[in-house]
This record gives C-alpha cells, sequence and structure tokens, in this order.
C-alpha cells in the first residue's frame, strides 16, 4: 500500500536532511511526498493599520516566495526521478498546520527537521519538533 | 525617502523662527497667543451651543446629533449593541477563521488595530475631564453614551467593509470616503451627488481631525504627564512644550516619514500590554477599596441626575458626559472605519458585530476603571484646579504613589500610538483628495509633524476646544450619509443573522479536531 508522508521545511540545514530521509522513505514505499512550508502566524498578534492595509498583498507575496523559492525547485528535482510529490505553503503556527494539514492528507507520517527553530525558542518555549511529537494524530519522525 | 538626519535639521529649521520670539515671554506662550484666537473660531464654528429648554445648560448641536444617530442605530437594528455581543465575542476569538485564509487580517487583528486607535487618552484624561467639569454623574451619562456608541459602530464597519476597495496593487482602502461616495451612488444620481460632498466634507474634518485630536491634543497631554512626574512647575521642561514637541514629531517623523516601521510594529505590541497594566492597576485600586465601590455608583447615580451637579442640572452634566464619550469612542465619527475594513471576510456585518466591543471596551470598561479610580480617591474633589490626565494621575498616585511614572509611559505610548493610528487615516483622507503620489504625501506627513509640535506648546483649553471641534465635525457628512445607507446595512444584518440563527455559520475550529 502507497504510504503518504508528510515534510514540513523551512529552509534549514535539518530540513533538507528530513527531505532526503523522506525522499528515501517515499522511494523504498513508492508513496507520495507531500512537501510542506509553514509560515509562522498567528491570529492574534497586533498590527498597525498600514500593516493590515497591505496584509492581503503581503500574503500573497509570502505565499509566492514559498512555493517558487522553496517547495517548487526540490518538488522538480524530486519528480524528475519519478517520485510522487505535491507541495503546498501556509500561514500558520506551525506545528499545529503541519498536524492539520496531516489530516488533510491524511498523512502516514510526518517527517521533520529537529532544529528549525532558534536555539533560544527552543529552550524556553520548546520547538515545533516536540510540539508536533504532542499533538499529532500520526507517526512524527524527527530527523536531527 | 528622507533619511533620519536630514529629517532631524528639517525640523530645526522649522523651530527657528519660534525661538527667535524666545525674548519675549517665551515660545510656548508665543505660539499660543498665535493659535488661539483660530482654534478658537473652529471651534465656535462647529460646536455651537444649543440652549436646552428649562434650563440654563448648553449642547452642542454636534453632540445631539451623534446621540440622536446612535439611539435611531439601536432600535433600528434592534438593539444589536446587546444581542450581537455574542457572536462577537465568538468572532473575535477566531471560532469561524478560515483555515485557508489563514494570514489575511483577522477579526482580532482589525479590532486590535482600531483599539489602539481609540484606547488612549480619551479613557484618561477624557474622564478626568468630564468629572472635574461635569461632576462624577458625567461617567454615567459617558457609559449611556458609549453602549449606544456601539451601534453607530456597528454601521460605520459593516459600510466600511462592503464598500472597501481592493486597489490593483493589492491594498485595501476602506473608510467613510468610500462607503460615502460610492454606497450613495448606488441609489441615484441625485444622492450620488450628495455622497461625493459628503465624502469630501468627511475627507477634510478627518485631516482636520489628524491633526487635532488625533495629534496636538495627544502631544499636549502627554507633555502634561512629563512635567507632571519630573518636578511639575519646577520641572526644567515645564515651558519647554516646543521642545517635547520637536522631539515627539522625531520620533513619529522617523515611522511616517522615515518608514522604520520596525517602531510601529514595537509600538503596536506594547500598546496592548499598557492597557493591560492600566486596567490592572485601576482594579487593583477599586478591589482595594471595594467597600467605597456602592457609594461610588450613588454619587455617580445622584450626580448623574443633577440633584447636586455643577454644570447646570442633569441635561448640562448628560451634555458633557455625551461629548466626551464621543471623543473617546470615536462612535458616529467614521475613523473606525478606516482600521476596521481590511479585515479578511465575505461578511461586511461580521466586522459590524466585531466592532460593537470597540466602544465597549474603551468607553463602558476603561472609562469606568478610570472614573472609580478618580471618584474613590477623592482626587477629584482635593485635585481642585487639576484637570486632564494630571487629574487621573494624582487619583492613582494617592494609591500606588510610584504609577504616575507608569502612567507617564502609558500616556506617551497611547498617545504615540493613537498618533501614528491617525496620521494614517489622515493620510487616507488626504490622498483621496489630492491623489496618490509621493508629493502629496510627504506634504501631509510634514504638516502632521509641525501640528505636533503646535500641539505641546499651547495651553490646554485652547487645544480641547480645536480638537473636539475637527474630531466631531466628521460625524456630520459621515452620519448623514449613513441614515441613506441603512436599508443596505439592514438587508446584510438579516440576512447574515438569519444564516447565524439557522446555523450555517460553521465554527472551523470543528472541522479537522474531531
Amino acid at each position: 500500500m502507497a504510504k503518504i508522508f508528510l515534510l514540513g521545511v523551512d529552509g534549514s540545514e535539518c530540513g533538507e536532511r528530513a527531505l532526503e530521509v523522506a525522499a528515501d522513505h517515499v522511494r523504498a514505499s513508492s508513496g507520495k511526498l507531500v512537501l510542506c512550508y509553514v509560515i509562522p502566524w498567528s491570529p492574534f498578534t497586533f498590527s498597525t493599520a498600514e500593516e493590515n492595509a497591505e496584509r492581503h498583498r503581503r500574503r500573497e507575496e509570502e505565499l509566492s516566495i514559498a512555493m517558487t523559492k522553496f517547495l517548487q525547485p526540490r518538488a522538480k528535482a524530486l519528480g524528475a526521478e519519478g517520485l510522487d510529490v505535491e507541495v503546498v505553503a501556509r500561514h500558520g503556527h506551525p506545528a499545529k498546520t503541519l498536524a492539520a494539514l496531516a489530516r488533510e492528507y491524511d498523512a502516514d507520517t510526518i517527517v521533520i527537521g529537529n532544529r528549525g527553530d532558534t536555539p533560544l525558542k527552543t529552550r524556553i518555549l520548546g520547538g515545533t519538533a516536540t510540539a508536533l511529537i504532542q499533538i499529532s494524530h500520526c507517526p512524527v519522525l524527527v530527523v536531527p | 525617502m528622507i533619511n533620519p538626519a536630514g529629517f532631524l535639521s528639517l525640523l530645526f529649521l522649522s523651530a527657528l523662527p519660534a525661538s527667535a520670539l524666545a525674548e519675549t515671554g517665551g515660545i510656548d506662550q508665543a505660539i499660543d497667543r498665535l493659535i488661539s484666537p483660530l482654534s478658537g473660531f473652529v471651534e465656535r464654528l462647529i460646536l455651537f451651543p444649543l440652549p436646552l429648554p428649562g434650563t440654563d445648560a448648553q449642547v452642542p448641536f454636534v453632540v445631539l446629533w451623534l446621540v440622536i444617530a446612535a439611539v435611531f442605530f439601536t432600535f433600528y437594528f434592534r438593539f444589536i449593541n446587546l444581542r450581537g455581543l455574542g457572536l462577537g465575542f465568538r468572532l473575535v476569538r477566531g471560532d469561524y477563521n478560515d483555515p485557508r485564509a489563514a494570514g489575511e487580517v483577522t477579526h482580532f487583528q482589525a479590532l486590535a488595530t482600531a483599539l489602539s486607535g481609540t484606547v488612549g487618552l480619551g479613557n484618561i484624561a477624557g474622564v478626568a475631564i468630564a468629572v472635574s467639569v461635569g461632576g462624577p454623574g458625567a461617567v454615567v451619562w459617558m457609559m449611556l453614551a458609549g453602549f449606544l456608541g456601539m451601534s453607530s459602530k456597528f454601521v460605520e464597519c459593516t459600510l466600511g467593509v462592503k464598500y472597501r476597495s481592493i486597489n490593483p496593487d493589492g491594498t485595501v482602502s476602506g473608510g467613510p470616503m468610500w462607503y460615502l461616495s460610492r454606497g450613495l451612488a448606488e441609489r441615484g444620481p441625485r444622492l450620488a451627488k450628495l455622497g461625493k460632498i459628503c465624502a469630501v466634507l468627511f475627507a477634510i474634518f478627518c485631516i482636520g481631525g489628524s491633526f487635532g485630536g488625533a495629534n496636538m491634543f495627544q502631544a499636549n497631554q502627554s507633555f502634561q504627564q512629563v512635567v507632571g512626574v519630573t518636578g511639575g512647575a519646577e520641572s526644567w521642561l515645564a515651558d519647554k512644550g516646543w521642545l517635547f514637541g520637536l522631539i515627539l514629531a522625531f520620533f513619529v517623523g522617523l515611522v511616517i516619514i522615515g518608514g522604520i516601521r520596525s517602531i510601529a510594529r514595537v509600538t503596536s505590541k506594547i500598546v496592548p500590554l499598557m492597557a493591560i497594566i492600566y486596567i490592572t492597576a485601576g482594579l487593583v485600586i477599586i478591589f482595594t477599596h471595594i467597600e467605597q465601590v456602592p457609594a461610588a455608583f450613588m454619587l455617580m447615580l445622584t450626580s448623574a441626575l443633577g440633584v447636586d451637579s455643577v454644570a447646570g442640572g442633569a441635561l448640562g452634566v448628560l451634555a458633557i458626559g455625551f461629548q466626551r464619550a464621543a471623543f473617546s469612542s470615536e462612535a458616529g465619527i467614521g475613523s473606525a472605519a478606516i482600521a476596521h475594513s481590511a479585515v479578511q471576510t465575505r461578511e461586511p456585518v461580521s466586522e459590524g458585530v466585531v466592532a460593537l466591543y470597540e466602544p465597549f471596551i474603551d468607553t463602558i470598561v476603561v472609562c469606568t476603571i478610570t472614573a472609580l479610580v478618580i471618584i474613590i480617591s477623592g482626587s477629584y474633589i482635593e485635585g481642585g484646579g487639576m484637570s486632564g490626565v494630571e487629574l487621573t494621575s494624582q487619583a492613582f498616585a494617592s494609591v500606588i504613589d510610584w504609577f504616575p511614572y507608569i502612567l507617564a509611559v502609558a500616556v506617551l505610548m497611547f498617545a504615540y500610538s493613537t498618533m501614528l493610528a491617525w496620521s494614517y487615516y489622515g493620510l487616507k483622507c488626504w490622498t483621496y483628495l489630492f491623489g496618490e503620489n509621493r508629493r502629496t504625501e510627504m506634504t501631509y506627513k510634514t504638516l502632521f509633524l509641525m501640528f505636533v509640535v503646535l500641539g505641546a506648546s499651547m495651553q490646554l483649553g485652547a487645544v480641547i476646544g480645536f480638537s473636539d471641534a475637527m474630531i466631531l465635525a466628521m460625524a456630520f457628512p459621515n452620519l448623514l450619509g449613513i441614515y441613506f445607507l441603512l436599508p443596505v446595512v439592514r438587508r446584510e444584518l438579516d440576512r447574515y443573522w438569519a444564516m447565524y440563527q439557522r446555523g450555517e455559520l460553521v465554527p472551523f475550529r470543528h472541522i479537522g479536531r474531531s
């Protein structure tokens, strides 16, 4: 049975290693890879009126940068060797959004790099990987 | 884009003629002498008083205009200010936020942005002014006016979203200029002309308001507070309002001319924190004197009914309370519709319902806390001669002696964020009138900064008159146009409310969380 692997990338070195691991799993099971880029964002932040007016445009820009800079080049490279790859970029809380996407795509495993956040944030608030382990409904593969 | 150094020298150039006057009795007094007659004239023109029958009290026509509209909207929309609160809360909490639209401006963000423009000196200084002029009873009328004003906000913000325009570059423009001109245009060629006139008048008054209450008043009151905590009349700064104004103008200029957004972003995070500190301190004082609270409410009520009020009986007190409330919550003024219109929603009414919370938090919650502190501490009697933020500061100090320092920082922050918010409202109106290009924008921003310096240099009375006049004047074109648009809002409300009651608004939280 083809398995669906959902991978969260963030442009970090660790994320790239996670990408290789995920690609290996997909090849081995001839499954499908869903490549995700989550742009950190919260609905409860404070912003100025000017920022709000420009927000719609900014959002489109951020999504298009995530798509063209991160997701599509990687998907293209993997697609070239015959892998089944889908890409998605979304705003939100990284861990919660990845967990929600995993449900949406009916993923069997979430793959994520261990260190994407800054060391300080990890130390105080816990990293995305830690949070994801707590809330995910499917197995999480954390790549160091 | 002007670099900060060039900008600083520009400011000093504008200060040169003022320093030439220094020998003749202080720069501040010179500026005040120069401006006072003009501001007095504007004030008399817009706040022309109507005598109240049976008393010697007077009420400015514009205040009556605001109250009548608020009462009418409250009945026309069948007490939306009460029945919309539950739904409004769920919307702010994000229950109906579409996850696919994550990254857009949420209801919470639109409300928070609008609040940062209104919560501020109106609540801290405005209440003190109301109490010192109209007695404790004015606060009761302020609260009632705030409650009625919620309906005005609902209408404005619904219309703001309905008639906003998405520009070709993807930015959103909305506000009374747009709903007055576009909304009335839908209702026939005759009204189209009226709408255009209303929109232009609104824009002119809004620019005036952005120079007045949102700028000079803020600069003036934050200067008073800083002088107060640095030693009062003996303070080195006491007669150097112009210097304080220059410094403040420099920091405002860094954001609006220098384009240094990070400052605005920091401010927008500090302001909610300040609001929380202010409210907490107020609650602490109230709870430590909890036994006096019933008496304070009794005093407010009896004084509201004119039993022993100072300013021409109940109606006089009512007029003062309503005027301060209008100035504090800006309901019916139209300004907030500019801030609310960027929200991500397909349903204009959803933002209108969220906007109910603006006067609620601003006027009912925060003003009541301030009023209780002032009354409980007895400062409004002992602090004879004090008014504005000084009185509030003294009231807090009588319980927490170091609080004036925090209040000084809070006042500065509130003033600063209100100035930034309003510089944006004013700019939007300015570009609506004069077109969007770098030159017109720079003209507006330079004028805006000059008024900061003026505001810090003038006497409180002259500043308040001018501020009130310009901001309240916005209500004339705004509400006049809104009356013609009420059926539109009613249709939107009925449709949305029916959907809500049929349970068709599905909380997104329940999806994917089974």
